[in-house]
């Protein structure tokens, strides 16, 4: 198991976390795994958008990138070369900002912390860790 | 040869997780029972001339708003242990106006179809008939499959019009309303049930009815005072 594939299985958790989110959002789920009601919170708050599109679907394409990208990055032809592991590491960079911005407003502005929200942070931190090590493969030839 | 038998090992992974996942997703989805829609866009025409179910005189003192779900066990403490005592002491005392607004939780698969039966009651004139027994038989219908043949049986021990009572249902005519009730106690900054909103300030959970009492005399006292 390299650190793209790591990638690619957090990616998947990723997308499957945002479609929960995203479903959950406009009502085609009826119950969210979550007791506090912190999540009905943060989903139903204007901060649930950003630039008019659901930040749950921004999530949704971001992590849907960063899994194709790393699966291209763990084919034969590819596992050697730099352009997927610079690609991944721009993408989760942009994420973990995005991604400390909105628990940012989850914490200081909602004062509401949604745990689908927080396990979604620590899997943009795990794949900007992955990226960073998969980068300094290259970074040390 | 190695890097195939891993590169074939990760994608059984990768679709062990997104298939789990996704009929994960696939379940939550089928698994809502019945249900009238949530998060429906609120028209103009839902909130139209209504702003909650009303008790008591227009020209109480006070008015205390509470926002509860029909499926919150604390809820259902509080109307069948406490309001009786604050229905009979306050309210046809004369001293408040209770507002009642549906505040369905999302932990709760059956609180809106709950809130729109009784909705549907208000239709003839049963609000508060059909709202005492939803409460009262919240331990039953909230461990069935499907509890809307019970909410029904409630509408004919009520003396409802069964036709009518069941268009309505079907319409979820409500749904709208009920989501611009719940709306509104995100917006004052209701987090759980039952919360009551009196004279500006938010009180969470069960409150017992001679608490209410003390906090309703000392604020008509002091509107009277400032008279």
């Amino acid at each position: 198991m390299n650190s793209r594939m790591g990638v690619a299985l957090l990616s998947v958790a990723g997308v499957l976390i945002s479609a929960y989110l995203w479903m959950f959002k406009h009502g085609y789920i009826g119950t969210l795994a979550c007791g506090t009601g912190a999540c009905e919170t943060v989903q139903l708050s204007p901060y649930s958008s950003f630039l008019g599109v659901d930040v749950s679907l921004l999530g949704f394409l971001g992590y849907a990138v960063m899994l194709g990208v790393s699966l291209v990055g763990v084919q034969p032809a590819w596992l050697d070369r730099p352009g997927p592991s610079r690609a991944l590491l721009l993408l989760a960079g942009g994420a973990l900002l995005f991604a400390a911005y909105l628990t940012g407003i989850e914490l200081f502005v909602l004062h509401a912390v949604c745990r689908w929200c927080v396990a979604s942070a620590v899997i943009v931190t795990l794949i900007f860790v992955l990226a960073i090590l998969d980068h300094r493969r290259f970074a040390r030839r | 040869m190695a890097a195939t038998s891993s590169l074939n090992r990760f994608y059984l992974l990768l679709l062990v997780l997104a298939v789990g996942g996704g009929g994960l997703l696939f379940w939550q989805m089928r698994s809502r029972g019945p249900s009238i829609p949530a998060n429906v866009v609120v028209t103009t025409a839902d909130t139209a001339g209504f702003s909650g179910y009303y008790l008591g005189d227009s020209a109480a003192t006070v008015v205390i708003t509470e926002y509860a779900d029909f499926e919150c066990p604390a809820c259902q403490t509080f109307d069948v242990v406490q309001f009786p005592d604050v229905r009979r002491q306050l309210i046809e005392g004369g001293k408040v106006r209770w507002r009642y607004r549906d505040f369905p939780l999302n932990i709760h698969p059956y609180s809106r179809v709950a809130a729109h039966s009784a909705a549907c009651a208000n239709d003839q004139g049963r609000y508060w008939e059909q709202h005492a027994v939803l409460y009262q038989g919240q331990g039953q219908w909230s461990r069935e499959t499907d509890p809307t043949s019970t909410f029904r049986d409630y509408a004919r021990q009520n003396g409802l019009d069964l036709s009518a009572y069941d268009a309505c249902m079907k319409s979820a005519k409500y749904a709208g309303r009920i989501q611009a009730s719940y709306d509104e106690g995100v917006r004052v900054g209701v987090g759980s049930t039952p919360t009551f909103l009196i004279a500006g300030r938010l009180y969470e959970g069960v409150q017992n009815s001679d608490a209410l009492k003390k906090l309703v005399d000392s604020l008509a006292a002091a509107v009277a005072a400032a008279q």
